[in-house]
């Protein structure tokens, strides 16, 4: 995975900078809580709660133990519905064929509906590298592509910034772009939208090639999903003559019928509605409307050797709906960055290391950026139990053990004495003193876990009763902080 | 070696000692949340489109020529763009001038009308959608993006379902499906919601009842 930012931090280095900065504390507490309490709302309406989350998580297990078989079946579908799917066992190669599909329409530029994956394969920079021009077309992706920055959320990427440091970066980049802000352009929200809406709709209505993503593809049909907010995602999905999807081989769901399960949890799950503003789905091509050409890259990047970790292939079940970021007290205080990845949060903690392995500082600090209290677990809607993957990493960096790594079978080394033991200690040092009782200490609380699952039986009653209540952590953050770092960056 | 083989080889070697598969996946989740009857169904759509701020209108069938003249005309639509299978006599009484939905239309072009109306294939009452499929009386799914106004009218209570599940269940997946619920929006800046970044900033949505109003029961 090529997607470490190049010269980041450890995770213990990067979040006590985080830490030390207070505007982006109080933009990101007062989104993540804002969020968080919306979302709660949004569950206890459904009073099916944990049965559509068991669903989920069941029918999530169910593709990947026959993955194969859905990938070549999705395959088919998609051929047969007039798509061209190409596969791609890591980032370079699907950078290449994306590279290569622009090239051959003739164009040096695309629109970008907001993607994970081609965020992780470093997809922009790649097409940069080749004289094309991608350009970000979800608000806040447009909003870090401008101010040459890097996202810090799965669904609101540009939540560390507030409305005048936005309206800063549109008065002084956009002209750069494209269309100029208008004169005068104030804070407001409502202007800065406009804005960006006049900035964009140029570049949508001259677009040849679009370049997207999908939450969901299903194998059946050969059906790919993507749901948003805006309105950007169906201008590139709808508008260009080209349309070329990068999806990462675990978003694969067998049947139509799935959709029913993931088109109720992950609205209410990411952006706490009962359903987002627009949901495109397409099926290869249609005769007259929309893309006459469309091709699906299929991407590994790491997916196979996650999958091959009995413990850790849970993470593949992740719809990236964001709500464990948004529980998160280690997320909420170090902010996304910290995680020197595009995934970050709980999700990240787990899901870098296992695409990118621990050979990294940054990577082999992951694991440590938790304090296991089991938040998000709690809102997760496919139930990955994150907390008993952080804890079983923990574990590899330190013991190491068998993995895979770019397929093949390997036997990693305990982290002693190279960069990646120096940023575990860094993290949580006193583990290194015991490592068999933090072992076992954590191992049993994560067991226990799964004999008392806290999504209650019934229909919901005592989920919603108990679904925002943390359980008591295996070690609250202020404990692991002051333990750690004495304190230090704890600047309020 | 092909990447194809050697994903898939991995696949299955990543899958060598997985266990086997659960019992099939239970689908005891509600095919419904909560017992209705038809006319609080249709309630309960024009509520939660109106929660998106879709702005809702209630009219009989033979009402309908005379509300969508009006709705266009207080927009001050000069022009509204019109799917090939619309009935003809739902914009008869309209000033606007009439666009046909054409392929050879570029985008530029539709940039440059005023308004879109459009019937739909299902409504979504517990959540407020509306799920347009590219029917005739819905056209290619551009039309309803680029222009800034969007009319779409529904057939109740024939269109309306209650849930989600029962949306897919009616639906075809062949077909290009756009599920639309409020205009559109963004919280991208400190999660204020604003209404209207890309897609038609204005939705209103008809309700348009085959019967007289007040005739149904469930
Ligand atoms: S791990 Fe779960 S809660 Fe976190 S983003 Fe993925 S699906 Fe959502």
């Amino acid at each position: 995975m090529s997607g470490t930012f190049v010269g980041m931090p450890a995770f213990p280095a990067a979040a006590r900078e985080a830490v030390g900065d207070a505007t982006l504390r109080g933009n990101l507490r007062h989104a993540t809580h804002t969020i968080r309490d919306k979302r709660a709302r949004a569950v206890a309406e459904l009073d099916d709660w944990a049965a559509l989350r068991e669903a989920g998580r069941r029918i999530k297990d169910h593709t990947l133990r026959h993955l194969d078989r859905y990938l070549v079946q999705l395959e088919e579908s998609v051929t047969a519905a007039g798509g061209t799917v190409h596969w791609a066992a890591d980032a370079d190669e699907a950078n290449e064929i994306v590279a290569r599909l622009v090239e051959e329409t003739g164009e040096r530029e695309v629109v970008k509906v907001k993607s994970m994956a081609t965020q992780e394969i470093g997809l922009n920079e790649a097409l940069e590298a080749r004289g094309i021009h991608a350009y970000e077309t979800d608000l806040a992706e447009l909003i870090v592509q401008l101010g040459k920055d890097r996202p810090s959320h799965i669904l609101v990427p540009a939540i560390h910034r507030n409305r005048g440091e936005i309206r800063d970066i549109f008065r002084s980049e956009m002209g750069a772009w494209g269309r100029p802000a208008p004169e005068g352009l104030t804070d407001t929200p409502a202007e800065l939208a406009e804005a960006a809406r006049l900035h964009l709709r140029e570049k949508f209505l001259r677009a040849r090639v679009g370049v997207s993503g999908a939450n969901f593809m299903v194998a059946e049909t050969g059906t790919l999903v993507v749901v948003e907010s805006e309105g950007n995602g169906r201008m590139c999905l709808t508008l260009p003559e080209t349309l070329i999807s990068v999806v990462g081989i675990e978003k694969i769901v067998p049947s139509w019928r799935d959709l029913e399960v993931f088109l109720q949890t992950l609205p209410r799950s990411s952006t706490a509605e009962r359903m987002n503003p627009y949901t495109s789905m397409w099926t290869g091509t249609t005769d007259e409307d929309g893309p006459r050409t469309f091709h699906l890259v299929l991407l590994d990047n790491g997916r196979t050797d996650t999958l091959a970790d009995e413990v850790g292939r849970q993470a593949l079940r992740c719809i990236r709906c964001s709500a464990c970021l948004n529980v998160c007290p280690v997320y909420e205080r170090a902010g996304g960055h910290a995680y020197g990845s595009v995934y970050p949060g709980p999700i990240g903690a787990i899901l870098s290391p296992q695409l990118r392995g621990t050979g990294s500082e940054i990577d082999a600090s992951l694991p440590y950026a938790s304090s296991l209290c089991g938040a998000c677990y709690e809102v997760c809607p496919v139930a990955i139990d994150i907390p008993e993957v952080l804890v079983h990493l923990r574990e590899r960096v330190v013991q190491g053990g068998p993995a895979v790594r770019e397929g093949n079978r390997v036997v990693l080394k305990p982290a002693k004495g190279h960069a990646a033991e120096r940023a575990a200690m860094r993290a949580a040092g006193w583990a290194f003193d015991r490592p068999g009782a933090l072992r076992a200490g954590q191992r049993l609380a994560s067991r226990s876990r799964r004999l008392h699952p806290r999504t209650l039986p019934g229909p919901g009653r005592a989920w919603s009763g108990s679904r925002e209540l943390p359980a008591v952590p295996a070690e609250p953050f202020r404990d692991w902080w002051q333990r750690t770092h004495g304190g230090k960056g704890e600047a309020e | 070696m092909s990447s194809r083989e050697r994903i898939l080889g991995r696949v299955r070697r990543a899958l060598g000692d997985a266990p086997a598969d659960e019992a099939p996946v239970a689908r005891d989740y509600l095919r419904e949340h909560g017992q209705r009857s038809t006319a609080r169904t249709v309630e309960l759509l024009a509520g939660n489109l109106a929660d998106y701020r879709a702005v809702v209108h209630r009219c009989a069938d033979g009402e309908l020529p005379a509300l969508l003249a009006r709705l266009l005309s207080a927009r001050g639509a000069r022009s509204v763009v019109v799917p090939p299978g619309l009935p003809a006599q739902w914009l008869a009484a309209a000033d606007a001038a009439l666009v046909p939905d054409r392929a050879e239309s570029t985008p530029h072009e539709l940039d440059e009308v005023s308004s879109v109306v459009t019937g739909c294939a299902v409504a979504v009452a517990e959540t407020g959608t509306i799920v347009l499929d590219g029917s005739p009386d819905q056209g290619r799914r551009r039309i309803t993006l680029v222009p800034d106004h969007h009319i779409c009218v529904v057939r109740v209570p024939d269109q309306v379902v209650s849930s989600v599940p029962q949306a897919l269940e009616r639906l075809d997946p062949a077909r290009p499906l756009t599920w639309i619920s409020g205009p559109s929006a963004t919280s991208d800046i400190e999660l204020d919601r604003v209404e209207g970044v890309h897609g038609p900033r204005t939705l209103e949505v008809v309700l348009v009842q085959a019967q007289p109003s007040g005739n149904v029961t469930s």
